[in-house]
């Protein structure tokens, strides 16, 4: 035990000081500008043996707090270098005149004035803000008719619910070309021109599109909503006499309030934050004859779309962040008021 | 009579099911049907079984598998390595995170650590997609780890932006777990770390399956992240960046977008035909969690 706990203490300074020395040494390299290309894997053999170092070090007094660090710091190390540092510098690069590589000076809400004088910009907004409402109350609505038909006694309904499931396991970007499809070389026998061309009905393409593929996801939450009903209360309502329509509006509906406010909230921020779809299926094509005395070119351009195309494509990586910045906030505030409004609804009831 | 009338009604709730499910599977019956067509039969007639043979489905197939900018194999691999590597990360790093968190929840800094995550679930991933380019790339080129286009940068990427949701529902999972399981195995000597991976973490096989389908379909579909860590004509591809490269280069040539598009489906549909209740369930679960 003793000679064990000797080598394990050994080992344990080995590693910790090897580790720190491998630290010391690629970070010096960092530092000094030196290409040497092993200096990263010795970067990361080093983390590795501090890692290890502290996790053998004999020490019962400190050794939980050791592992609490130790388990915390993988998801906290990536969540830091992905989320927190990008959002802060994105903050940042918003008010500079950033070009994806660097910046020169600062422009303080030069971005953020700019994007509002672009009709185009305006536009993006607007439609988004239509797509979402439209979407927010047909998929709630769609998906909550289909949960209560797949749970009417309907012979096979397992089968119903996989069919209804299945556009949801397939990427946007997929679906978007299989449904430009659709439209382009099927559908058109029906309706001559192509929804996809004119920008009104394209509008109508993407929503149709996107209930096909999340509403059957939704039905799913609303069945589970429904059969949490519990039976008790259905056959209080039966011998007071209550019709299938009493029942549903009068006990299921304020019963499943919670799935309502969950399922609003999903199609609100899905739809909210809908890209792969408008990419394949209209890539943000579709003119407008005059909006704000402008003629516009990218009449189903959704919000993060347009972000995409200002930055990606046309180049401007300042102001599509600063555009970014503006639909986080506008993400969040929207979400804060419909969490606070559908929490106070479901109190009522 | 009243027999009678429901039996009707249930007659007729069946035929509208029916009706619906035809509606919702029909695009992917041409998906189908079409793949094994030439063009000029799929601008004919799309609907149709005319022009369809297994001879015309396997010259479609070979020109899209071995097509430069598709690339079946290998994107089908990249998407394949990531995803599960991810998945096994996400589960590991957030079961051991989620634990700390749970096992400390009355101090402040654990608090902290789980009121931030919970946090950051609101944030879109456009607001920090342009700067994580410069990031990964200013950092892969200071400390000498390529991070760009790379596939253990998209895996970090990943761990880093499914860990919130992740840890959010462990957590509140981990919270259940009695902690008296955890006292009696310390008083029998067995150490945190031990406990933890002995004790706990077989205990959890339920939420992490959940979590690893809602994360699995997220990670598997997502289409901005890897065109913007991995880039669109990159060394490594997932399949929907794949997809899109390749729809780019083809504009209209419908046999074989098709084609590409029952390709990039069929592993997700065969993983779904396998494990549909789960994946269903698990949707379920995480949404109501989430």
């Amino acid at each position: 035990m003793n000679a064990n706990s000797a080598s394990r203490k050994l080992l344990s300074l080995i590693c910790i000081i090897g580790g720190i020395a491998m630290l010391v040494v690629s970070l010096i390299m960092d530092f000094s500008g030196s290409g040497v290309p092993y200096r990263g894997a010795l970067l990361v053999c080093g983390i590795i043996a501090l890692i290890l170092g502290l996790y053998l070090f004999p020490t019962l007094k400190y050794h939980r707090r050791i592992i609490y660090i130790i388990f915390l710091f993988p998801l906290l190390f990536t969540f830091a270098v992905t989320v927190i540092i990008p959002l802060c510098l994105g903050i940042f690069y918003s008010f500079t005149d950033w070009t994806g590589i660097q910046y020169t000076q600062f422009v303080g809400f030069g971005n953020y004035i700019s994007m509002f004088q672009d009709p185009q910009f305006i536009w993006s907004i607007l439609i988004t803000f239509i797509f979402v409402v439209i979407n927010m109350i047909l998929v709630n609505l769609i998906a909550f008719l289909l949960a209560l038909l797949c749970t009417n006694g309907i012979k096979g309904d397992g089968f119903f619910r996989a069919a209804y499931f299945l556009p949801n396991l397939i990427g946007g970007i997929v679906l978007g070309y299989i449904w430009q499809f659709v439209f382009n070389n099927v559908l058109i026998n029906l309706t001559k021109t192509s929804f996809l061309v004119q920008t009104r009905t394209a509008m109508v393409a993407i929503i149709v599109v996107y209930i096909w593929q999340y509403a059957g996801y939704i039905m799913l939450l609303y069945i589970t909503g429904l059969t949490q009903v519990p039976k008790d209360v259905l056959e209080a309502a039966q011998i007071d006499g209550a019709n299938a329509t009493q029942t549903l509006f009068q006990v299921k509906i304020p019963m499943i309030a919670s799935t309502f406010t969950i399922c609003t909230f999903l199609t609100l921020t899905s739809a909210f934050k809908q890209f792969d779809v408008n990419l394949a299926l209209t890539g943000g094509t579709g003119s407008v004859a005059n909006f704000m005395g402008k003629y516009l070119t990218s009449g189903t351009q959704m919000l993060a779309l347009n972000i995409y195309n200002t930055a990606v494509s046309k180049n401007n990586y300042a102001l599509g962040q600063a555009k970014a910045v503006l639909f986080f906030i506008i993400l969040a505030c929207v979400s804060l008021i419909q969490v606070r409004i559908s929490n106070s609804k479901e109190v009522e009831l | 009579m009243v027999g009678k009338e429901r039996r009707t009604r249930s007659i007729i709730l069946t035929i509208v099911g029916i009706l619906i499910a035809i509606y919702i599977l029909f695009p992917f019956y041409l998906v189908v049907m079409n793949s094994f067509k030439v063009q000029a039969d799929i601008v004919a007639s799309p609907i149709s079984v005319q022009g369809a043979s297994f001879k015309q489905f396997a010259t479609n197939l070979s020109a899209v598998v071995n097509n430069s900018n598709f690339n079946f194999w290998r994107a089908l691999l990249s998407s394949v390595v990531i995803t599960i590597i991810s998945l096994v990360l996400l589960a590991l790093f957030g079961a051991m995170a989620g634990w700390v968190i749970s096992r400390n929840n009355k101090t402040k800094w654990a608090t902290a650590i789980y009121m931030i995550f919970i946090a950051s679930m609101i944030i879109p991933f456009q607001v920090v997609m342009l700067p994580l380019v410069s990031t990964f790339r200013d950092a892969g080129n200071f400390v000498g780890v390529p991070m760009l286009s790379t596939i253990p940068g998209i895996i970090f990427a990943y761990c880093g932006f499914g860990g919130a949701m992740t840890v959010f529902i462990l957590t509140g999972f981990i919270k259940g777990v009695p902690y008296d399981l955890e006292e009696a195995a310390a008083i029998d000597g067995c150490t945190p770390e031990g406990t933890f991976f002995k004790i706990i973490f077989p205990l959890l096989t339920p939420v992490i399956t959940t979590v690893t389908i809602l994360n699995g379909m997220w990670i598997w579909n997502d289409y901005l992240l890897p065109s913007m860590l991995l880039g669109l004509n990159g060394k490594y591809k997932t399949l929907p960046v794949a997809v899109q490269s390749f729809v780019g280069s083809y504009v209209k040539q419908w046999d074989l977008i098709l084609t590409a598009a029952l390709l990039a489906i069929i592993p997700m549909i065969v993983i779904f035909l396998i494990g549909q209740k789960q994946i269903m369930n698990g949707m379920v679960e995480g949404a109501v969690k989430g």
